[in-house]
């Protein structure tokens, strides 16, 4: 077995990235941004899921059904998310007057009314989050497939909320090189999957990246590295403190996308370290507490 | 190495202990018991790599979002936040580089090379690996490495690192031909060794794998804080052993790091607080891995 030549040759190998998606620009020596408030924008964004209790689409959702046909014990766990976890969520948002975002699947919009009604009533965003948990994408997908997928996510939360989304999250923030431009002839304003930077950026096609820092997770931290709510709460706590101080000595805003997802942090043990965390942040000076269609539009008031 | 021998033949075998039996007693300068590096890998993942038969780049098709974009993050973010906190306490990066960042963000390369980092090679991308390369292909990217590295900084690589730990049973025999002087691809002491190869020698430098920044973070699933504890607990027990009269003398505490990882907003705290007690304990010879294995080399 031997490798072509071709292994060794590097047609992409230039200044600059190796495709045209977006620039190269580093953060640091950007046009300093200044927040409406504070100087740390810290985003609280929910992920609302529902998993079929068939998995299907390109890929598995993170957080899909494990055991052989009718998996009860996840479809059910996942679903207490929706049911009980979110509310707890939207108690705690409502006591210490924050706005959050809600990347919700058109399923959730459609199946619980009740729910989005109460999301938009406490004045929070909805960002678009695909059709149900087996609306994966990726390149496998084709594009006419995919560009009928996410026409279909838009119309549906659209219809059922009647309010159309102007941010996106992709599953598992995976995409195809045809994302972006389905995305933008969608009319959409931003999408949240590209995790490489930690302020609001464009892409060549003008649509911008809101990144949801996906180390900073609920799922990352608790769920793939078995840490505990108070471990992550720590690191939020650490996270914070660092951007303040790096924007204090810089002059520039930074940003802290925390995301949650309810049947993880909702659950009866872990929400007391989501509530206090919460209320220490809505105290401090530094903190302007904002849903991701808010920090965009502050962001783009000053390019 | 010997190929298909169960024993690859990489080193001989000598007992961690000093005195009758033991090593030769290693001395660091200004009588430090411990040589503490810091190997900040520089890297370039491409978004949608030629396929190799060994090893799968990304999980997804191309593009894979979240493991490019999560990479990307050092280059963008990430690698200014690691570097000032290196150098703030006074820290030099011997650095793991994928030699095409020097075409694709050369202002990266020349932040570490105004910072006076050492270079090394990891390879042309983390995403090219070496399994199944032939011979001249594998000649092809160390020449290229060393061109590359020399024309942009003005070094001379004396080190490598496979790229993404990828290997040829020839690598170690074509580096040490090729003049280069240390490898960072073996596991097997926390001191400097001699590495036997068909021409030339060939150092190997630790690299402390196990308190690499990825496998505290998704080997072990640390968290920031006990990331930092993990360090100060390697460089308590390696300064202990370094400074014992019946030890084997001087020991290497590597840390190496990617900026995507350790220059994350909820880690970065936690590492600065132990760079600063390594920093501040005094017991640490801080220097450049081609600095360590000189010293060592010198006492051979």
């Amino acid at each position: 077995m031997t490798l072509p030549d071709t292994y060794t040759a590097y047609p992409n190998r230039r200044e600059g990235y190796d495709h045209d998606l977006y620039d190269w620009s580093n953060m640091h020596e950007r046009k300093p941004v200044h927040w409406p408030a504070g100087r740390v924008a810290v985003w609280f964004c929910v992920s609302l899921e529902w998993f079929p209790i068939q998995p299907g689409g390109p890929f598995t959702a993170p957080g899909h059904m494990v055991t052989p046909y009718p998996d009860y014990r996840h479809y059910t766990a996942r679903d207490y998310g929706n049911r009980v976890g979110v509310w707890r969520f939207l108690e705690a948002f409502e006591k210490a007057q924050v706005k959050a975002s809600f990347a919700t699947n058109a399923a959730v919009a459609e199946r619980y009314p009740a729910l989005t009604q109460a999301i938009q009533a406490g004045g929070h965003e909805i960002i678009a989050h695909s059709t149900d948990m087996n609306g994966t994408i990726d390149a496998s997908l084709g594009k006419e497939a995919e560009s009928a997928l996410i026409a279909d996510a838009m119309t549906r939360i659209e219809t059922a909320t009647g309010t159309r989304p102007t941010g996106w999250l992709s599953i598992a923030r995976q995409q195809s090189f045809d994302t972006l431009d389905i995305l933008k002839d969608q009319g959409l304003t931003y999408c949240c999957d590209w995790v490489n930077d930690e302020l609001p950026y464009r892409f060549t096609n003008g649509l911008i990246d809101l990144p949801l820092n996906h180390e900073l997770s609920d799922r990352q931290i608790i769920a793939v590295q078995q840490q505990s709510a108070d471990s992550w709460a720590q690191g939020m706590r650490d996270a914070f403190d660092w951007l303040s101080k790096e924007a204090a000595d810089t002059g520039a805003g930074r940003m802290l996308p925390i995301h949650l997802t309810p049947y993880i942090m909702g659950l009866p043990y872990r929400i007391d370290a989501l509530e206090t965390l919460i209320a220490d942040f809505v105290q401090r000076e530094a903190a302007w507490i904002a849903p991701g269609c808010d920090i965009v539009s502050a962001w783009q008031s000053q390019q | 190495m010997q190929e298909n021998q169960p024993d690859p033949g990489l080193y001989d075998y000598h007992p961690y202990r000093g005195g009758d039996g033991g090593r030769k007693r290693i001395e660091w300068p200004g009588a430090k018991p411990v040589a503490v590096w810091v190997a900040p890998n520089l890297e370039y993942y491409e978004i949608d790599p030629p396929s190799n038969p060994k090893r799968k780049p990304w999980p997804h098709p191309a593009p894979s979002v979240v493991g490019y974009s999560h990479r990307d993050h050092s280059n963008r973010v990430s690698h200014w936040r690691m570097a000032d906190a290196m150098s703030r306490h006074g820290f030099p990066g011997s650095v793991s580089l994928s030699v095409a960042l020097c075409q694709h963000h050369p202002e990266v390369v020349a932040d570490a090379k105004d910072r006076g980092w050492e270079f090394f090679s990891h390879g042309i991308y983390n995403t090219r690996y070496s399994y199944e390369m032939s011979e001249s292909q594998e000649r092809a990217i160390i020449e290229d490495s060393i061109r590359t590295v020399e024309e942009s900084t003005g070094q001379r690589i004396r080190g490598w690192l496979a790229p993404a730990l990828t290997h040829t049973p020839r690598t170690l025999d074509l580096i040490a031909e090729y003049g280069l002087d240390y490898t960072c691809d073996l596991y097997h002491d926390d001191q400097v060794q001699e590495v036997k190869v068909a021409s030339g020698t060939l150092a190997s430098i630790p690299y402390s794998l196990e308190v690499n920044d990825h496998y505290g973070f998704f080997v072990y699933n640390m968290s920031g804080r006990e990331y930092a504890d993990t360090l100060v607990r390697q460089f308590e027990r390696l300064a202990a052993e370094g400074a014992r009269a019946d030890g084997p003398g001087g020991t290497v505490m590597c840390i190496p790091l990617h900026a995507y990882l350790i220059g994350q907003p909820h880690r970065i705290g936690p590492f600065e607080e132990a760079l600063e007690h390594i920093a501040s304990d005094g017991r640490a010879w801080i220097a450049r891995a081609g600095e360590i294995v000189d010293a060592w080399r010198a006492q051979q």
